[in-house]
């Protein structure tokens, strides 16, 4: 006999009305058969991303072992230099872009909003989006191979082996154009991992209160808003570089290859980080539960991984510490790379700790977890090797850096993902994978992934490079090499055995869990449903259900917050950033087909890209685009119901504007990832201008004259200014008097971007001639591009106002237009400044 | 070397052996390759061999104490685990910040010592890498001041310092001789400076260390330290133009190989040939080896290289020479072969 709950304290009176819940499971009613394509609920869309992850792994794992085969004795044949090219550089993509990336953000996408208790992420469809894009270019990708058209510049693209002149074929445009679109999809994960936490977080969950594992998304989400960026402007240049000669990159042109270098490792290491902070923040939450006590020293844990953020950003130079950059720069870099370990020692003694003060459940996942520490504490020390310089000097480039990446990579992400799936399994839909298939898989590939990496160590010091396809047989190396691949195909068995468990499980025959099988303390183990938990728990510590042991009870009741679903549709509280206090009841899009169009025709348009058909793509574009308008028409609904009651005396509206808006947030943050990307441009005219300063114009004869910096500068301004205006006829309600506004603001960026190339091309100035001016020019372009960008976002506005959509009590959609034009102004003038002050003053 | 400095470096190499065999298990199995980190010939190479012993041995007792940490977090029961809190700050913070700091300090003094040429005017070798072979030069040797070219195979003085310049002439490369010292990139655009001792006399093998295409497996050269006096003999050897035909064998293969214009990707002093796209033949015949570590360097692979040169190594500047006969072949390959 359970005793009755203690009502009076609940946000919510029990019982609750029977038809709550009917109304409730209607709306959040999972859509069937080909439906699925239109699902946007969190629960199908993270595991079918999980589950698109996974078989990009095992693709990628197939072809590593078809590579180990190949290098098992000396001069081999299996594979010829050219495939095993492209097996090495698909590899090594498909494991971090198509992966590693992925699968945590996948993670992220499932378990977020479960462990936040909301009812979804705040854009369904954007992760839907984002998930239906991954799948179609990953798809596309992988079958390159088949045509024998893979990329073969190796994951990293170096030019110039990968310019024009030495790789004329479309292999590298598969590269630049398949990763610099799905880079899109991760950036939209951010966005929306971000906003999610920050403004989804049940009420209570004070920032003291947020869970280690969403702490640690948290800055993953923030790291790919800033380095990501880094390398979609490399990949743009370089692209364009071989679409239309724009020498960046070219040495005889004032371009240089080192830029990429630069540009992409500003990326390529705190990437390393986005992979392994979730994976920390899994462990983070797994100690803790399998020690049955909370996580020792907390406070540090999450120091230490808000550190790790920034450090990465310091670090990217230790790829490049043989590329004859002076000592001092060097010197600065390797003491990053160094500290760096600090906030990774803090994790792992916090977790020794933990489990030293905690009675430990032997689960598979505890195995796992044991297996993760072994391995990422080797590797991270070899990482303190690869820092030194000199020792880098000569471990760089071979094989030891092959067991070092990997002993991170593996120990530090795979381990935890896998120990994760058998964790975290239960919460699916309430079965358990196998305890006996689990620990046989452990094992394979434990003693597998150390059979097969660990000898690479010496193989690496032994002088066997990297990325080779054969060796002479009178090296030393044979023994080595023959050991590593019968480990790599012992590991491939052990992963095999969990896929074949998960099947089982797929299939039926998985045991049925308890509830909380695990007895861990936060809100994903509670009981859930399509519409999430049934209420919205008040949140009173870090482990809400070991400090409540009937918080499950009361919120399967319908006692917290939220227990049906008030307006008839799918909703979520969003709540305050920090004290996460009740703001508004944020209607949440169901089930459409507009961005999973939208997703298609977007992968089409970049495969038609890649295979040059560059007026075919346009169907796809248009088409994308348009999938895109239908996709946004039917949000910003307005107020269309009165402010409900939630529960705890806490009545919201349904529809709040201005900056406490989820959706103001996420274009706030697509500015951040824009004025980063615009940031790398800078960095691009600055950093060629140091190398080559002598195809910098020398007199202000080549510029162009001062008055049309004057001139431009001033259409940028007024047409910031007219937005301003424009706003306020927006709240006044004087709708023509806003279109009118807009129009003109329109026709002046127009006037001011296109002025800018046509100035440039009066004085002379050729793209392909010089460094200097393909930088120009870009920075042209991409102002060019915003406007383009801002046409069609304003066009919708206007469409939305002639429909009655967009008024002062409705202007959600016209906040985010303001917000883009207002920044595309802004980045004008900086542009502008930097194109025509900079070589007055410089030279 | 006096016979005291002689011990204490057979004694430096024990204590080396026996750090290698008990750090890393493995190694103790190894064979001494010619192209081994672990089996250094020269100062560079020395000194970050220390270094490395010194990071696996610190590395190996951080990384035993710590799984013996988790161990013992593991079996022990919670009110015997000692300390909590003060794990992360002394293991995670003060450990660390203490070790790192002392190795970096370490690690400059290691890094201002590579690149010290001890006040000697080093030895100045300019190296480009191109896909897939390397051009050697030494500016300053040859006779009245004119550039002294080779391929492929570095020759050096034991014991002085050589600083060699590096860059490419079409993609990026890296110029790797485990045995001397670490590696440089060789980047277009760029002149990187590596300077190195060699100590012990011998050949050594290097490779390239940046990924370059195709066949970048197969980018390898000889890097040769002789003692001074025989390094100066060979100087004056390769000064020299190539040798005349020695019977009619040897002309003939000296014809045809004019005859097909090999001459205009080759030189070979003495001869009209003087193309720059390719290796200088002038003395390929004393080379270890051929096609930039690929094959051994006899008339018979040497034949079998310039008739399949794209079988052997498919994608290289060089076509496949099919058309010629085999008279021709064999004697293009004996005459280049006689070129010592």
């Amino acid at each position: 006999m359970t005793p009755p709950l203690d009502d009076a304290a609940l946000p919510n009176r029990l019982p609750r009305p029977k038809e709550e819940l009917e109304t409730l499971k209607r709306a959040w009613k999972p859509t069937s058969g080909l439906g699925l394509l239109k699902e946007v609920n969190n629960n199908i869309i993270g595991v079918m991303y999980i589950g698109t992850a996974l078989l990009f792994f095992v693709i990628s794992g197939t072809l590593a072992l078809v590579m180990r085969t190949q290098l098992a004795v000396p001069e081999n044949d299996v594979l010829g230099h050219s495939l095993y090219n492209q097996f090495f550089t698909v590899h090594g993509t498909g494991m971090m872009f198509l992966f590693a990336v992925p699968i945590v953000e996948a993670i992220g996408v499932f378990l977020l909003p479960s462990m936040l208790a909301a009812r979804d992420l705040p854009f369904p469809r954007l992760s839907a989006f984002a998930f239906w894009a991954y799948l179609f270019g990953g798809l596309a990708f992988f079958c390159s191979l088949i045509f024998e058209v893979a990329p073969d510049g190796g994951w990293f693209m170096y030019p110039p082996l990968t310019s024009m002149r030495f790789s004329p074929g479309i292999n590298a445009d598969f590269w630049l154009l398949g990763i610099g679109f799905i880079e899109i999809s991760a950036i939209a994960g951010a966005i929306e991992i971000i906003v999610g936490i920050l403004r989804t977080r049940p009420p209570g969950m004070t920032l003291d209160k947020i869970p280690v594992y969403c702490w640690s998304m948290l800055v993953m989400a923030g790291m790919i808003v800033f380095a990501f960026p880094a390398v979609i402007i490399a990949t743009a240049l370089l692209e364009i570089e071989r679409a239309f000669d724009w020498p960046f990159f070219i040495a005889e042109r004032g371009g240089d290859p080192l830029l990429w270098q630069h540009l992409f490792w500003f990326f390529g290491h705190p990437e390393v980080y986005i992979i392994f902070l979730p994976a920390a923040g899994l462990v983070s939450m797994m100690v803790p539960t399998l020690a049955q006590r909370p996580l020792v020293g907390h406070d540090w844990v999450v120091v230490a991984l808000v550190g790790t953020g920034f450090f990465s950003f310091g670090l990217w130079v230790h790829h490049m510490f043989a590329t004859g950059i002076p000592p001092l720069s060097l010197s600065f870099f390797s003491a990053a790379s160094m500290a760096v370990s600090v906030p990774a020692g803090i994790q792992v003694f916090a977790w020794i700790a933990t489990l030293g003060k905690g009675r430990l459940q032997w689960t598979v996942a505890t195995w796992f977890l044991l297996g993760f520490l072994f391995i990422f504490v080797a590797g991270g020390l070899t990482g303190v090797m690869v820092a030194v310089i000199p020792f880098d000097w000569q471990a760089h480039d071979s094989y030891f850096v092959v067991a070092h990446l990997h002993y991170v990579l593996i120990g530090g992400m795979v381990f935890p993902v896998f120990a994760g799936l058998y964790h975290w399994w239960p919460t699916l839909k309430g079965t358990m994978l196998s305890e006996r298939l689990g620990r046989w898989a452990f094992w394979m590939m434990f003693i597998g992934f150390n059979v097969a990496f660990f000898p690479m160590h010496v193989s690496g010091l032994m002088g066997m490079p990297r990325r080779v396809y054969t060796y002479p047989g009178d090296l030393g190396w044979n023994a080595l090499n023959m050991v590593s691949t019968v480990g790599a195909f012992v590991m491939a068995f052990g992963i095999l055995l969990v896929l074949i468990d998960m099947a089982r499980d797929a299939f039926g025959r998985g045991r049925p869990a308890p509830e909380n099988p695990w007895k861990a303390g936060t809100l994903e183990w509670i009981p859930n449903d399509d519409y999430a938990t049934r209420s919205i728990p008040h949140v009173r510590s870090l482990y809400p259900l070991w400090d409540n042991p009937n918080l499950s009870r009361e919120v399967q009741e319908g006692a917290h917050y939220l227990p049906g679903a008030p307006t008839r549709r799918r909703e979520t509280i969003v709540t305050s950033p920090i004290e996460a206090r009740p703001q508004y009841l944020m209607p949440m899009p169901g089930p459409h087909w507009s961005h999973f169009l939208a997703g298609l025709f977007t992968a089409a348009h970049f495969i038609c890209l890649a295979v040059q058909l560059y007026w075919v793509s346009l169907v796809p574009g248009v088409l994308a685009i348009a999938s895109v308008f239908w996709w946004v028409w039917s949000l910003d609904k307005g107020a269309d119901h009165p402010p409900q009651d939630v529960g705890g005396g806490w009545r919201v509206p349904v529809y709040l504007q201005g900056s406490e808006n989820h959706s103001w947030w996420g274009t706030a943050v697509l500015l951040l990832v824009d004025g980063t990307a615009f940031a790398c441009l800078c960095f691009t005219y600055v950093f060629l201008w140091t190398v080559s300063p002598d195809v910098w114009p020398t007199g202000t004869d080549s510029l162009p004259g001062l008055g049309w910096l004057l001139g431009e500068a001033a259409l940028w301004v007024v047409a910031a200014g007219a937005m301003l205006l424009a706003s306020r006829a927006v709240a006044g309600n004087r709708s023509w008097a806003m279109r009118g506004l807009l129009l003109a603001g329109l026709l002046l960026m127009l006037a001011a971007a296109v002025a800018e190339p046509y100035n440039h091309i009066g004085s002379g100035l050729v793209a392909s001639e010089s460094a200097y001016g393909a930088i120009v020019y870009m920075l042209a372009s991409w102002q060019v591009f915003h406007v383009v960008i801002l046409v069609l976002m304003t066009g919708l506005a206007l469409a939305r106002s002639f429909a009655g959509r967009l008024h002062a009590r409705r202007r959600v959609t016209f906040d985010n237009v303001m917000l883009v034009w207002l920044y595309t102004c802004g980045q004008g003038v900086v542009s502008l400044l930097l194109v025509h002050l900079f070589p007055r003053l410089a030279v | 070397m006096d016979r005291r400095s002689g011990r204490s470096e057979g004694r430096r190499r024990n204590w080396r052996g026996a750090a290698l065999a008990g750090g890393m298990g493995l190694l103790a199995a190894c064979e001494r390759g010619p192209q081994s980190a672990l089996h250094p010939a020269g100062r560079n190479a020395e000194a970050i061999l220390d270094l490395t012993l010194l990071l696996v041995a610190g590395g190996g007792v951080i990384f035993l104490f710590v799984m013996a940490l988790a161990g013992y977090a593991v079996i022990a029961r919670p009110e015997r685990f000692p300390g909590s809190r003060a794990w992360i700050i002394g293991g995670g913070i003060v450990f660390p910040i203490v070790t790192l700091t002392a190795l970096q300090v370490y690690e400059f003094a290691v890094a201002r010592q590579l690149s010290d040429t001890g006040g000697v005017e080093p030895l100045r070798i300019e190296v480009t890498g191109y896909m897939w072979w390397w051009e050697v030069r030494y500016p300053d040797v040859g006779e009245g001041g004119e550039v002294l070219r080779t391929a492929n195979r570095l020759v050096i003085p034991a014991g002085r310092p050589v600083e060699v310049v590096v860059t490419a002439a079409d993609v990026i490369h890296s110029f790797w001789v485990p045995s001397l010292g670490g590696k440089m990139d060789m980047i277009p655009g760029h002149e990187n400076r590596l300077v190195l001792v060699g100590e012990r006399p011998g050949t050594y093998r290097g490779q390239c260390a940046e990924y370059c295409g195709a066949q970048h497996a197969l980018m390898a050269f000889d890097m040769v330290v002789e003692p001074p006096d025989r390094f100066e003999d060979w100087l004056a050897a390769e000064r020299r133009p190539a040798a005349e035909p020695d019977g009619p064998q040897q002309a003939a293969g000296r014809d045809a190989f004019l005859r097909s214009g090999c001459g205009s990707c080759h030189t070979v002093r003495g001869t009209p040939a003087n193309g720059a796209a390719g290796p200088d033949l002038t003395h390929v015949g004393g080379r270890g080896a051929l096609a930039a570590g690929t094959l051994p360097n006899t008339p018979e692979a040497l034949a079998g290289w310039i008739a399949g040169s794209q079988h052997i190594k498919p994608e290289n500047r060089m076509p496949s020479f099919p058309i010629l006969g085999g008279d021709d072949l064999h004697a293009i390959a004996v005459w280049l072969e006689s070129l010592k």
